[in-house]
């Protein structure tokens, strides 16, 4: 039985319309990709979906209370409420550079949490 | 050169002009650093196609000041530009050095848009504390640390009001419905996506907000469905208790200093009558990025910034020569605006050519864009789908210029085939 899905792509603002074929719960045809990101997350989408998280950390003695970070890939969307909650209990020192490591190997996954800009001392 | 504002568009703008060999280059900013409201969309998705990189705001924001600094930009932040003179005498204030006044070779426009508020809406009810705009809350939240609320309604598809909601449920608020008075999404559909629907928030379309209630702070929200004229149907009220409505209905292009230097503005897209240089009616006066029209990518703010410096250096430099013929560019069927507004056939032989546009409507299916000059059709190209929430473009190509030289109006449509 080939059981037809569609999704909405959102590795880039172009959010393609894909029309995915499942065959017993797997990927066996895709449709309406725009580039071969596309077919990446339509695998990941049905099977492991995982998204970019973005959010702050306080910073001390920083010109703004928070430095906003990203991970560096995408991480399981179903924890990412415990990685919120873990990088509410993170901080940093500011003089920050973009692209500093804020958290190592997060969720035990190999990425990173890094700083989304520079961030003087006060 | 003086740029007004250092957001993606006005620095873009300064670091093409220095590379294009204009000397002085000064952009003055009323913030006290530059990137814009860039450093407030703390989310990714940024940079792709003007970077081949994904990136989070702040860090799209960040390549582009160190540009500037590299490039030898200068800069006046804190600084709020008050009047600019059709001679390009420009006043402007600071705490530190009272009024100042400057004179530029060349003015490059860089004030980005502005949120529609309450006001613009006019939603009856009370007065209560609890009613921001999205880019408020995403100021508050992001950059100031402040909770504005915990039980939000929010008003308006825009993709500020979705980024939004999936930011405040992050940071535990409860988000009860997004609602959208057009029968369609107004941001884009990746955001439906990944910020509504991964954390099971309620978008309601054909539906808006009847009446705020409230005395000292938001105590709920009425919404109600709306017919075809977008009036409201008796009988689909909805009180929805909450402790802070957000508003995302738009952004609208700030013109206040270009209003006062006398320069056209389109009344479709509120912001200059610009030609394919970006330059607006009045000699020596350009505009760059969303102050122009409100773009849906930054990547195409920086691009169009590129533009307007490199024409306003070229200003500077005495390289620019007036056109001898200038086309006009209309919206046909389901296209909202064209932008630019006038086209020089010679600038063709320069290079391709591109006009960008907004449909009307969402089509979920294959559309013809096409182009016609004085009737006849010239290009087109073919969109899998086209929706209001995301900018077209179409190219002109450099071969056009000998048969556009004697047309008078391009017009632009967008068909089903």
């Amino acid at each position: 039985m080939i059981e037809k899905k569609s999704l909405i792509c959102v590795t880039c603002p172009m959010g393609c319309r894909l029309d995915v074929s499942l065959d017993g719960g797997s990927v066996v045809a895709v449709e309406g990709e725009g580039c071969k990101r596309g077919l990446a997350y339509a695998q990941d989408e049905i099977k492991d979906p995982r998204r970019v998280l973005t959010t702050t950390v306080t910073i001390f003695d920083g010109i703004h209370p928070l430095l906003p970070v990203h991970t560096t890939a995408a991480v399981p969307m179903a924890r990412i409420p415990e990685l919120v909650a873990a990088l509410r209990k993170v901080s940093v020192t500011a003089p920050v550079r973009v692209g500093d490591v804020v958290a190592a190997d997060v969720l035990d996954s190999g990425i990173d949490v890094l700083a989304s800009r520079d961030i003087q001392r006060r | 050169m003086a740029v007004i504002g250092g957001g993606p568009g006005g620095l873009a703008a300064a670091v093409a002009a220095r590379e294009r060999g204009a000397e002085r280059v000064l952009v003055i900013e009323r913030a006290e650093e530059l990137g814009g409201i860039l450093q407030q969309c703390i989310h990714n998705g940024f940079g792709l196609e003007a970077l081949g990189r994904d990136l989070p705001g702040p860090a799209y924001a960040q390549h582009f000041v160190n540009r500037a600094h590299e490039t030898g930009v200068q800069t006046l932040l804190d600084t709020m530009v008050l009047e600019i003179t059709p001679q390009r005498r420009i006043y402007a204030t600071n705490s530190r050095q009272g009024v100042i006044e400057l004179c530029a070779g060349a003015v490059v426009f860089g004030m980005g848009c502005r949120e529609r508020t309450r006001g613009a809406l006019a939603i009856p009810g009370t007065r209560p504390a609890g009613v921001f705009t999205a880019g408020t809350a995403q100021r508050l939240v992001n950059i100031e640390g402040y909770m504005p609320g915990r039980r939000f309604v929010i008003l308006g598809s825009g993709d500020i009001g979705m980024i939004m909601a999936r930011r405040l449920t992050l940071e535990g608020a409860r988000v009860e419905r997004v609602l959208e008075i057009m029968p369609y999404l107004s941001g884009l559909k990746r955001n439906w996506v990944q910020c509504l629907q991964d954390f099971h928030i309620p978008l309601q379309l054909s539906r808006t907000v009847l009446e705020i209630r409230g005395t000292q702070r938001v105590e709920a929200v009425v919404s109600v469905a709306v017919d075809d004229r977008m009036l409201p149907i008796a009988g689909t009220e909805e009180t929805i208790p909450c402790d802070t409505l957000l508003l995302s209905v738009g952004l609208i292009p700030e013109n206040e200093l270009s209003r006062r230097v006398g320069i056209a503005l389109d009344p479709l897209t509120a912001g200059p009558i610009v030609d394919e240089g970006m330059g607006t009616s009045v000699p020596g006066f350009y505009a760059a990025g969303n102050v122009v029209h409100v773009y849906d990518l930054v990547d195409w703010v920086t691009l169009a910034g590129e533009v307007a410096g490199r024409s306003a250096a070229d200003y500077i430099a005495g390289r620019v020569r007036p056109a001898v013929h200038r086309l006009r560019t209309c919206a046909g069927e389901n296209v909202r605006y064209v932008v630019p507004q006038w086209l020089d056939p010679e600038s063709l032989a320069l290079g391709a050519q591109q006009l960008q546009l907004r449909v009307r409507r969402p089509v979920e299916e294959k559309v013809k864009v096409v182009v016609t000059a004085d009737g006849v059709e010239i290009a087109h190209k073919t969109e899998r789908y086209v929706r209001p929430g995301e900018m077209v473009t179409v190219k002109l190509a450099p071969e056009l210029c000998e048969s556009l030289r004697s047309a008078q109006e391009l017009q632009v449509s967008v068909l089903k085939p």
